[in-house]
């Protein structure tokens, strides 16, 4: 959008100021406009250092660690006690606390939130909606440190009623939390796929006979596909950078385990655990954070290209 | 037909209407546990906390008797914080909403930074903690202050700036922006007696949400470091001899209200707790209004513009 007003011839009737003088002002006119428009092309380009940084950051702390620890060492050990003196620096058993507790709660989000999606888009009224949407928006909006709270005083006791056998700090009740959590993110963008879907597309299903689950299932969400594919994978990419709840609830003992009725530690909240101890700048231990945050970053961002490659790969045009 | 057949259609539409139903049940089911969270989660720190907050509890200090313990630091931080984030991630945001709206032309560069945005928007928090460490609390030199924690959540919430900067101008019918140009206003006149003019609720409704996510970010703050242990305020932001003015509070130490929260809930004993309860009860009615007011406020902006 470059309308270019300045190359427009000046009016020179009844003007009380000369030619030139509107002439240099229309220079300085132009010259104000440049600046303006190279101040807000810098506050734009914001984005693009600050992934620079993110990456610049993230690498050279990595690097300095793995002078001391070898990349092998550090994908395939099965112990992490980088602050010990025995130090190993496996990053699996962080990731097997992250995974699992992912895995928990997308178990979770997934379905619940596709099934208020459709529900919300294809079965409720248009008041129903109303009321719905922003109550799922606040559930979206409460601070994970609440949630971290909730689960640990709320959810682990009532587990525990249940199971009496489950340890007071488990990857299971964070999960289940970090899970209602996620909902809104995943109901609400799967929910606008399938109301993009075009309405003569529902009228050619009902005209056939079919009943409103019938469309749903098999018009609705095959056409918003690529739209809720990009609704999971950002539900994806929430679980595994979700930090609060699994350091509040989830325990912080490195453990190498696919069991979610266990304690473990998640690389994120190993980093929260790290940065609440004193650690001086340039230890080994300072470096790992940055390690484990670097390890993080390349997970999300493949879910992050996996999902922008979905949206083209799959979408629908009207 | 016969009989036998009508009677077996019959059996077939009862099912499938059944069916339609059963699902039907299972949506408002799916719903009512997220509302049902929602009410246990507020009721719980309502029952346990509200009972811990008067005066008291909102001007003392973290003391280390649960009883005698506030949260005057936190609350003082965290209106602080959210002032440097404020100040950074608004001029900012909006300034580069506009951009990509109004001047960006179709190159690579505006594809790289429309990359760049939405990726932003998917980094976990966590990491611009890490990046807050690494840059501004020892390459910038900023400390564990205020500043650098205002300037971390502000650029966490930056994307979520500029996206509804960009839909809310977008919204604008490219009819104003052709009576603008044609009475021979530049572009930056457009903008600014128009386009920001115009959008400025809808950008307003995406800052307070940001601002509502930027309150009870606990991550990225921890991660730079920031003490949990504060019994005392920042500098006052007056003095009384000229200029008058003081930024002494910039790089002071600070809590705010969830690191708090979360220093009281990881200890073990019970009082804690229910100062946690407490303390996560004001945080909450503050996010909770502010996400209520950007919700009340997306609504009489959809009643009442008609192009």
């Amino acid at each position: 959008m470059t309308a270019n007003a300045q190359t427009m011839s000046v009016p020179m009737t009844s003007a009380p100021d000369s030619v030139s003088d509107r002439l240099r002002k229309r220079a300085s006119r132009h010259m104000k406009e440049r600046v303006i428009e190279f101040i807000l092309f810098s506050a734009a380009s914001i984005s693009v250092l600050t992934t620079a940084a993110i990456v610049y950051i993230l690498v050279s702390e990595s690097l300095t660690l793995f002078e001391h620890v070898s990349l092998w060492d550090f994908l395939t050990d099965t112990q992490w006690t980088p602050l010990f003196d025995d130090a190993h620096y496996g990053i699996m058993v962080l990731l097997s606390g992250t995974l699992t507790s992912s895995f928990v709660a997308l178990a979770v989000a997934l379905p619940l939130g596709t099934i208020i999606a459709i529900w919300l888009s294809e079965f409720a009224s248009f008041r129903t909606r109303e009321i719905a949407k922003p109550i799922l928006e606040l559930l979206g909006g409460v601070p994970t440190i609440i949630y971290g709270y909730f689960a640990l005083m709320v959810v682990t006791p009532a587990l525990q009623y249940l199971f009496p056998e489950l340890p007071g700090f488990s990857l299971l009740s964070a999960g289940l939390v970090m899970g209602i959590m996620i909902i809104p993110y995943v109901s609400s963008l799967s929910e606008d796929a399938m109301r993009a879907v075009p309405m003569s597309l529902r009228e050619g299903s009902y005209a056939m006979g079919a009943t409103r689950l019938q469309t749903a299932l098999r018009t609705v969400v095959p056409a918003a596909t690529s739209g809720i594919a990009s609704a999971y994978i950002l539900g994806i990419s929430r679980a595994v950078g979700e930090t609060m709840i699994l350091a509040v609830a989830a325990g912080m003992q490195p453990n190498l385990t696919f069991n979610p009725a266990e304690p473990g530690a998640t690389i994120t909240s190993y980093i929260v655990q790290v940065a609440l101890g004193d650690l001086p700048h340039g230890s080994i231990g300072y470096q790992t954070i940055f390690a484990a945050g670097l390890t993080l970053m390349l997970m999300t961002l493949c879910f992050n290209l996996l999902g922008y490659y979905m949206r083209k790969r799959f979408r629908e045009v009207y | 037909m016969n009989q036998k057949d009508i009677q077996a259609i019959r059996a077939i539409i009862t099912r499938h209407k059944r069916w339609d139903m059963l699902f039907g049940l299972l949506g408002l089911l799916a719903l009512m546990v997220g509302v049902l969270t929602l009410t246990v989660l507020f009721a719980d720190m309502a029952i346990k906390g509200a009972a811990r907050i008067d005066y008291d509890f909102l001007t003392s200090f973290p003391s280390r008797r649960a009883g005698s313990a506030g949260i005057l630091s936190a609350w003082v931080g965290t209106i602080l914080v959210m002032l440097v984030t404020a100040m950074s991630a608004v001029p900012l945001g909006v300034a580069a909403g506009v951009y990509l709206e109004e001047y960006a032309p179709k190159n690579w560069v505006t594809d790289l930074i429309e990359i760049n945005v939405t990726n932003l928007a998917g980094v976990p928090s966590i990491v611009y903690g890490l990046l807050a460490l690494g840059l501004f609390v020892y390459k910038f030199g900023f400390g564990q202050s205020i500043l650098s924690a205002g300037l971390t959540l502000g650029l966490l919430i930056l994307p979520v700036v500029i996206v509804a900067t960009r839909e809310s101008i977008r919204a604008i019918p490219q009819m104003v922006r052709e009576g603008a140009y044609a009475c021979g206003a530049t572009t930056w006149q457009t903008v600014r007696d128009h386009i920001v003019p115009y959008s400025s609720a809808g950008i307003l409704t995406g800052v307070i949400i940001g601002m509502a996510r930027a309150i009870g970010e606990t991550a990225p703050i921890i991660t730079i470091g920031a003490l949990t242990f504060i019994a005392f305020l920042p500098p006052a932001p007056y003095t009384e001899v000229f200029p008058y003015i003081s930024f002494e509070w910039l790089m002071a130490p600070f809590t705010v209200m969830p690191i708090q929260m979360f220093n009281w809930t990881s200890r073990p004993e019970a009082a804690f707790q229910v100062n946690a309860a407490a303390a996560g009860f004001i945080l909450v009615l503050m996010t909770l209004a502010m996400n209520g007011m950007a919700i009340w406020l997306r609504y009489r902006l959809r009643r009442n513009i008609k192009w």
